[in-house]
């Protein structure tokens, strides 16, 4: 699968647990510039940021959705920083099956920062004026690779928790209805 | 479809373990908004002025504002109505945090509790599903715990709870409702929460809230965002820090105190203390707050950090935000250490900030008088701070002196008798007040202190500079980027208004002038408290974010209701004036309307009298403060014209200046 070396640039959210002060601003602007049509509507659970907070812990972290994971992980280790006990899965972008984080809240589907393709920056980041959120972009070399479409990983996550045949059946069904 | 709103409210008969999810009119919601405006509505249609607070048929409502949950900044609000048990007239307590934008999530634009339960319980709303469930195991326990059992009981992390403390269960009238982050604590809505027997109410809600038309409603958004980091960039000049920037008073920002601990009086609101800031207090109380501050926190959707998180040894973390801060040190005419301190146990407990130190201080005075003898506190600590840690006991406890103490200053007064009134010195409408005692009428906070139904000062101020600039120069550079005047006139009222001479205070601003300022700033408000709108973005402030002028557009372009400034202005005034109708039918007239006797030295009674005659009018209010039967007409609230001429608190046709005869003087 090796395929050629391409140059591209990186983007990624610099974090800083130390700024956020909670206020959840990037949840609310993230879901709302991804409804259809855009900012129609706004609601967290369908952000593709959260902020995991236990304020009388004095946790803050803002994660942001990373790629989909079909199956839960072994991780569930503690992390002691600065004498706060955080869980592993605090710092963990993975839409899994072992927490509700990053899933559309009615068909369970996985959610995927897409760094909003299109703007400036990202809106979270745009809207973060503690600058806990900050965007990055360096160059890299990496391997060319087609990058899984949305509607790809989605199926992807329904083969998963239904099995492959299921949904070809459930496909064929809907598509002689129509 | 509804925008902006759910249009759902959440219906529970206590006493029956009946739960009704009802829809609501979108009627109300033109005429009333939503927040504080539909709550007055309800109020007034289903709690008649016989029912008192303690009573199965008072309501206790949790309503969240109408752009609450929308990317609007720091529209965040829950605003609590019931009847308070210490005022027994319309308690208006309001808290920012996460639970009012969870509530819109979950499905609901207000939870309405009536009836009484037979035992304690919580309420747990997730999304569709809504169950009264046991909270026995909870009973006695602290506001701040009581949440974070639930929270793991539930296995819901991302759960938002309101929830009282010992002193809601035991129903001390000053008792709070707290949320962690925020609190309601005016007027003793805890206390009405616990006369219900409800510990928490707990929601969780994953459901969109829709906008209108999105990218006019985002732009406008955006618009604000730009101007707070404007305003971030750029503090107002020549006016006191806290108001300088936005924000609730960044108390927990800030370690100068130099102005609130010189300024404003200690004890039981009796002693000024010029020289009290010096090199070594601050340092004492810079090390203080330094140690015990581990983060400055924001509420919902607000890049504000007003509030803070609060860690001192051995004792649990807790949050706290503004002037609770020295509310408890200087009651106790102590230090910043020991204010942080017990306010960590009254948090617990669920007690307002502001009453709650100045019943104890004054109970101490009338100790030190004795009016209150070693019979009447038996047992009470020889050192100064262990009192206050053993009154504060007492009143949540309800124990014997602190039975009659967890009343409040005004009702204790009464009960203990003795002359205890001339201490009780620092209430309005029977409510603790701010310690702060002046010299000359300020005839501007006249206005707001007599006629504020929130009884609380910091909740009608705002607006307009508090004095005046010395120099022309400056004043002339302050109007030049004041485009929140609803009328270029105040820019005028502002540039002539000098510090000394003839267009000074107490005769200048004029008394139209005062009028026409004072409900400029009290309308700001009463928009904020029906959007969910945070004064500290809004009209707490001088040339803050939100004004009369975008305010339309938010609501057009995010509820989809048409509205101008005109709409907007005659929206705000029928639920202004309907919340005053509320405490009319109550009983409160101008007589009730004053000041604390001792709140400034030197007074004017004419021009007070003058001040109060000329805005009961331009209310439209009656000498007794009254709404007339012309205005309520106008404003559309025939239905409390109608009920204040049978109950004969107003006369059919009088002082109505139309001619025409009404039908029922007609049949006569």
């Amino acid at each position: 699968m090796k395929g050629e070396k391409k140059k591209k640039i990186v983007k990624t959210i610099r974090i800083d647990v130390e700024k956020c002060n909670g206020c959840r601003a990037c949840e609310v602007i993230c879901s709302a510039s991804h409804a259809e049509p855009k900012y129609s509507s706004n609601n967290p659970a369908r952000a593709r940021i959260r902020v995991i907070c236990e304020p009388y812990k004095d946790i803050y972290v803002p994660v942001y959705a990373g790629d989909y994971a079909p199956a839960e992980c072994a991780g569930r280790d503690k992390y002691t920083i600065d004498g706060k006990e955080y869980d592993e899965c605090s710092f963990c972008r993975a839409s899994c099956p072992s927490r509700d984080e990053f899933k559309e809240p009615d068909s369970g589907l996985p959610l995927k920062c897409d760094m909003c393709e299109g703007e400036d920056e990202p809106m979270c980041v745009k809207w973060c004026l503690a600058d806990a959120l900050v965007l990055e972009e360096r160059e890299e070399e990496v391997d060319e690779e087609e990058e899984q479409e949305e509607l790809a990983v989605g199926l992807e996550s329904l083969a998963d928790k239904y099995g492959l045949d299921k949904i070809i059946d459930t496909l064929t069904r809907l598509s002689k209805k129509e | 479809m509804r925008y902006a709103e759910t249009g759902f409210n959440l219906e529970i008969d206590l006493t029956r373990g009946n739960i009704e999810r009802v829809q609501t009119d979108p009627k109300d919601t033109e005429l009333y908004l939503g927040g504080l405006g539909t709550n007055a509505k309800i109020l007034w249609d289903r709690v008649p002025p016989e029912v008192e607070p303690f009573s199965p048929e008072n309501l206790l409502i949790f309503g969240a504002g109408l752009l609450c949950g929308t990317p609007a900044t720091g529209c965040n609000r829950t605003i609590v109505t019931t009847i308070s048990p210490q005022t027994k007239l319309m308690a208006f307590s309001m808290m920012g945090g996460f639970w009012a934008p969870e509530l819109k999530y979950a499905g609901y634009d207000k939870v309405i509790l009536r009836g009484k339960s037979p035992d304690l319980i919580y309420l747990w709303i997730n999304n569709d599903k809504v169950e009264i469930r046991d909270a026995s195991h909870l009973q006695g326990k602290g506001s701040n715990e009581t949440a974070q059992l639930i929270r793991q009981e539930l296995n819901e992390p991302k759960a938002q709870v309101v929830s009282i403390g010992l002193a809601g269960e035991n129903r001390v009238y000053y008792a709070s409702i707290e949320q962690g982050r925020s609190s309601a604590s005016r007027g003793g809505g805890g206390a009405v929460m616990g006369d219900k027997r409800v510990k928490a109410i707990v929601v969780r809600g994953t459901g969109d809230i829709n906008i209108a038309r999105p990218a006019e409603y985002f732009e406008q958004c955006n618009e604000v965002l730009e101007y707070i980091k404007w305003r971030e960039d750029n503090p107002i000049p020549g006016v006191i820090p806290i108001l300088s920037v936005l924000g609730s008073p960044q108390e927990m920002a800030i370690h100068d105190e130099k102005w609130h601990t010189e300024n404003f009086s200690w004890g039981n609101a009796r002693h000024r203390r010029r020289e009290y800031w010096t090199e070594e207090i601050a340092k004492e109380w810079f090390d203080t707050l330094d140690s015990a501050r581990t983060r400055l926190i924001s509420c919902y959707n607000c890049p504000m950090k007003c509030g803070a998180t609060i860690t001192l040894p051995g004792l649990p973390t807790y949050m706290m935000k503004c002037f609770s801060k020295l509310t408890y040190t200087m009651a106790a005419m102590s230090n910043l250490k020991f204010g942080l301190t017990i306010a960590q146990r009254a948090t617990e407990y669920g007690m307002d900030g502001y009453s709650t130190p100045q019943v104890m201080a004054f109970a101490l005075e009338l100790y030190e008088n004795g009016i209150l003898t070693d019979e009447d506190l038996p047992g009470l600590p020889s050192d100064n701070e262990e009192k206050f840690y053993w009154l504060i006991d007492k009143i949540v406890h309800r124990e014997g002196i602190g039975d009659v103490l967890a009343n409040g200053t005004y009702w204790a007064a009464k009960e203990i008798g003795k002359g205890a009134e001339e201490y009780a010195h620092n209430n309005i409408k029977k409510h603790e007040q701010l310690p702060l005692k002046l010299g000359m009428l300020n005839p501007i906070y006249f206005l707001m202190y007599c006629t504020g139904e929130k009884i609380n000062i910091t909740q009608i101020e705002g607006q307009f500079p508090q004095t005046p600039f010395p120099k022309r120069e400056h004043r002339e550079k302050f109007v030049k980027d004041w485009f929140q005047v609803p009328d270029d006139k105040f820019k005028q009222y502002f540039l002539d208004w000098e510090p000394r001479g003839e267009n000074s205070m107490p005769y200048y601003p004029t008394v139209p002038m005062v009028c026409d300022i004072v409900d400029w700033m009290e309308q700001m408000h009463y928009i904020d408290d029906a959007l969910g709108m945070c004064t500290g973005v809004s009209s707490f402030h001088l040339k803050p974010p939100y004004h009369i002028h975008n305010f339309p557009k938010f609501i057009s372009a995010g509820a989809g209701i048409d509205m101008d400034e005109d709409k907007l202005t005659q929206a705000t005034k029928r639920y202004r004036t309907l919340v005053r109708a509320i405490n009319i039918r109550r009983g409160l007239r101008r007589k009730d309307e004053k000041p604390p006797e001792t709140h400034w030295k030197k007074r004017f009674p004419e021009l007070e009298a003058e001040l109060l005659d000329s805005y009961y009018k331009l209310k439209g209010w009656n000498k007794e403060g009254i709404p007339t039967q012309e205005s309520l007409v106008e404003l559309g609230l025939d239905y409390v014209s109608e009920d204040f001429i049978q109950r004969k608190i107003l006369t059919d046709g009088e002082g109505d200046t139309s001619k025409e005869i009404s039908p029922e003087k007609e049949a006569e």
